[in-house]
């Protein structure tokens, strides 16, 4: 069962995401619009690597593809953002960020947001599973992966 | 190869600063205030301006050494280097890249210069308002993450976790700075004290930093000279001789979206050993040191990887008393640094430590012998400097 939503955490008018000009990430954004998580890993090592980049950095192999994860992880660390860094966000003061380990795919990191509560006590260790957030509206289409603690 | 070293091979011998002021304040452009201050770091050194021949800058500062060397009427221009990566991690940096060009004999007189005018130019501290975040930025900023203080609180956040340290040991890094800033009338917050109350009062930015747990803002420009040891004898000022300069970064430190292998870390260990070792000197050793506050958070990890105290000792380590220029265990930030006395990227932190040498700070540490400086924790590359009294302590 995929966590999905299309309320969205955030007001409008952040930045959308995109892959970068070389291309990398394509298969991640694409994978969020399917509500699948998919990390980057080596062909020739099996290293896991994020985020993507044009070579391996253990073995230096160019062979690199996306392999499909399961989207749940653990609280790395967190903050409660409390001063407006863009004007979209003036009126949705304090939220929480969070860092999420992922042991099943060689404790890559990634950034999201937690969930409910931006006062609730957050717990560094926390079992988290993503919910996939769908900005159906946007052009292009996007979807974030957001976070929220286990139950 | 005993000789690969820049150890007591130059000095430090002119400092130049304009005013400080408020962001947006200065009634000059940033390009005015970077001349001026190059002027007045050859006054105060009695070198002829048109005797500086080569320049270095960092953070991708935008006054270029062709136009400075042009405006000025240099005779020529032999070392133009700007040191790669933002903020102020290049502060000790630009200085070790000028030391290296004279020791090399690549030039003679090298400014090392920091100018910014937020009024004529951008904020820093705001995220972008484009409507895409392309690469990396695709992984932060729809997330609300975007601004530098939430880049790092991140990392604070999980050091703090790991060795249970205390908001008490932040305030007594921001509290240092603001009491050392109301001995000096340079300081932009010079008669605006602040106590333990009005630091636990204060907003919160992004957990764990408050208000004033965060740099300022400003305006201004700031030049030191470097030059050879030998030359540094004969000039007008007591040299500052740099005892070591480092620079660099940990493994994958710059890894993208937050995934640099060891993250609580303010990206000084291999930094701070490599200066220790260059230097031939350790963290005993030190008389005052100037720690670069972007964050509090930053501070206290940096103090950490470079030695000062073991992180479970933090908590009782980190007070305004042990940090204070009179009594202090380790006389730290005492110009007021980043957080009072003015966000020059922490050139101000050199300048303050080679006049911590001299004997001409408003917060004098008696006989000092090792002045050190740290530049730019948690960002990629950092680097670090050390000077000394004498070129061979």
């Amino acid at each position: 069962m995929t966590n999905a939503t299309k309320e969205a955490y955030l007001p409008a008018g952040l930045p959308a995401p995109a892959p970068s000009s070389e291309g990398l990430a394509t298969e991640f954004w694409d994978g969020t619009r399917k509500h699948e998580l998919w990390v980057q890993r080596c062909t020739k090592c099996q290293t896991w690597q994020w985020g993507p980049e044009c070579c391996c950095h253990n073995c230096n192999s160019f062979d690199l593809t996306y392999e499909q994860v399961a989207p749940t992880g653990k609280i790395f660390s967190w903050e409660r953002a409390w001063y407006p860094v863009h004007p979209a966000l003036k009126d949705k003061l304090p939220y929480l960020t969070v860092l999420i380990e992922l042991p099943q795919a060689g404790n890559v990191r990634m950034v999201g947001n937690l969930l409910g509560d931006p006062m609730q006590q957050v717990n560094i260790g926390s079992d988290v599973e993503a919910v996939f957030e769908d900005h159906d509206d946007a052009n292009p289409p996007y979807t974030l992966v957001q976070w929220i603690v286990k139950s | 190869m005993t000789d690969r070293t820049l150890r007591g091979k130059t000095a430090i011998v002119g400092v130049g600063e304009t005013r400080y002021y408020k962001r947006a304040a200065a009634p000059d452009p940033e390009f005015k205030m970077v001349l001026e201050a190059v002027l007045l770091a050859c006054e105060d050194a009695g070198i002829d301006v048109k005797d500086v021949d080569g320049f270095a800058s960092y953070s991708n500062d935008r006054n270029d050494p062709p136009r400075l060397s042009a405006a000025l009427g240099c005779k020529e221009l032999k070392f133009s280097n700007m040191f790669w990566g933002g903020g102020g991690g290049g502060g000790s940096g630009a200085v070790s890249n000028a030391a290296a060009a004279v020791a090399t004999g690549l030039a003679d007189t090298v400014v090392v210069f920091r100018g910014l005018a937020q009024g004529q130019f951008g904020r820093f501290g705001q995220g972008s308002t484009a409507n895409v975040a392309a690469g990396p930025g695709a992984f932060t900023a729809p997330y609300g993450l975007m601004s530098p203080a939430q880049t790092f609180a991140m990392r604070a956040m999980r050091f703090m976790w790991e060795h249970n340290i205390g908001q008490e040991a932040l305030r007594a890094l921001s509290l240092t700075s603001y009491a050392h800033a109301q001995r000096n009338p340079r300081a932009v917050m010079h008669g605006r004290p602040l106590s333990a109350e009005d630091y636990d009062n204060s907003r919160w930015i992004v957990e764990p930093f408050h208000l004033f747990d965060c740099c300022m803002e400003n305006d201004g420009a700031a030049a030191v000279i470097v030059t050879s040891a030998e030359r540094a004898r004969d000039l007008k000022q007591k040299p500052a001789y740099i005892l070591g300069a480092s620079q660099g970064s940990d493994y994958r430190q710059a890894a993208t979206a937050h995934n640099s292998p060891d993250y609580p870390t303010s990206n000084f260990k291999t930094v701070a050993r490599n200066l220790y070792a260059q230097a031939g000197i350790g963290p005993k050793d030190v008389d005052v040191l100037q720690s670069y506050e972007n964050f509090t958070g930053g501070v206290l990890m940096s103090m950490v990887e470079h030695g000062f105290c073991k992180p479970d000792e933090v908590n009782d380590f980190f007070t305004p008393e042990n940090f204070y220029f009179e009594g202090g265990k380790l006389p730290l930030n005492t110009s007021g640094g980043n957080l009072a006395e003015c966000y020059m990227h922490g050139l101000e932190l050199i300048t303050e430590a080679v006049k911590q040498i001299r004997g001409t700070s408003f917060c004098q540490v008696p006989n000092v012998n090792i002045s050190m400086v740290t530049s730019g924790p948690m960002v990629q590359p950092v680097s670090n400097s050390i000077y000394s009294s004498e070129p061979n302590p």
